[in-house]
């Protein structure tokens, strides 16, 4: 796993109070990890401060799974 | 009891009657302020008044720009943000058949636009904080209306419903948002105003009088504290009873 995988899987863990087990990339935040629409938009908070990375809200509404997070940064992050 | 030691607040319109009341109130409390308005002379000298521990942002409400970088600037300068008081506001009276587009435009965007652009701004810290208050200066205007002031009322109405959709969105993370509606007043313009007009306005006062801008800071600062965290999408009325709704 990517060192992007595993500090996302930390943020998400964190945030959501859920078990890292469940946290596998195909995972989705509202649908199998409990998130709320403003869960997505603190994670997406989050993710910004701990990549420096800026997610605009076109770009934060398609992610939905942790792996759309997970490539969305790596694709972007300096 | 409602102490706001360790607590930053920004305040709009903090020059004015009401304004520098609340601003006044929650120093008292022990909060650091940051005050914004547009009379950049008014705003240096109330600083001044207030005490070096606290800052002047001036900012023109009807630029959203202005408006958008305020909450960071006021971040920046106090480290963190744990109220909002979304106070400035303005008319432009006119009979609904007479308003201009631009006295319409004018009031919406300051009292709501600029209300709305800040809450928006202010959720982000104080989401992260897991704590927050903000707290919109509405009127008893938006509940009852007033022949003159469609523009006006519109807006102090529309603080109350986005305050209550923001209070729904936000209460899961701590934040409560609520809105504090002043009747009459005793300001500058209700002094000009000749006696017989006075007598007439307090007639309809149960209270008998004017209200004072203390009145509003006291209501101001009880819903910026720590106790009351149970209280949201509410508006309180201050207004010596002439509206009980």
């Amino acid at each position: 796993m990517s060192e992007t995988a595993d500090r996302v899987k930390k943020i998400v863990v964190e945030h959501l109070g859920v078990e890292a087990e469940k946290v596998t990339e195909d995972a989705s935040f509202i649908d199998d990890l409990g998130a709320d629409s403003l869960d997505i938009v603190e994670l997406v908070m989050a993710f910004e401060e701990e990549f420096g990375v800026e997610i605009p809200d076109d770009a934060a509404e398609k992610i939905s799974t942790v792996k759309d997070a997970i490539s969305f940064i790596d694709a972007n992050k300096g | 009891m409602f102490d706001l030691t360790g607590m930053s607040a920004l305040v709009t319109g903090a020059s004015g009657g009401i304004g520098s009341a609340v601003a006044r109130a929650l120093a008292a409390q022990g909060a650091r302020l940051a005050i914004s308005g547009s009379n950049v002379e008014k705003l240096e000298a109330f600083r001044a008044e207030l005490g070096d521990d606290h800052v002047a942002l001036p900012c023109n409400l009807s630029d959203g720009a202005a408006v958008d970088a305020l909450v960071p600037q006021a971040v920046e300068a106090l480290g963190q943000l744990d109220i909002l008081v979304n106070n400035a506001g303005v008319t432009r009276d006119n009979l609904a058949m007479r308003m201009k587009d631009e006295e319409w435009d004018q009031v919406i965007r300051v009292n709501l636009e600029a209300a709305f652009r800040l809450c928006r701004a202010a959720a982000k810290p104080m989401m992260k904080a897991r704590f927050g208050r903000i707290i919109s200066i509405t009127s008893v205007v938006g509940a009852t209306g007033n022949p003159g002031q469609a523009n006006y009322a519109a807006s102090k109405a529309g603080l109350v419903g986005m305050s209550k959709a923001l209070a729904q969105e936000l209460a899961s993370r701590g934040i409560t948002v609520n809105c504090v509606a002043p009747g009459f007043i005793r300001s500058a313009m209700t002094d000009v105003l000749p006696d017989a007009q006075k007598e007439a306005l307090t007639a309809r006062i149960p209270a008998g009088k004017l209200g004072e801008g203390d009145d509003i800071g006291a209501a101001v600062v009880y819903l910026a504290s720590r106790e009351a965290t149970y209280v949201t999408g509410q508006t309180l009325h201050v207004n010596g009873g002439m509206a009980m709704i």
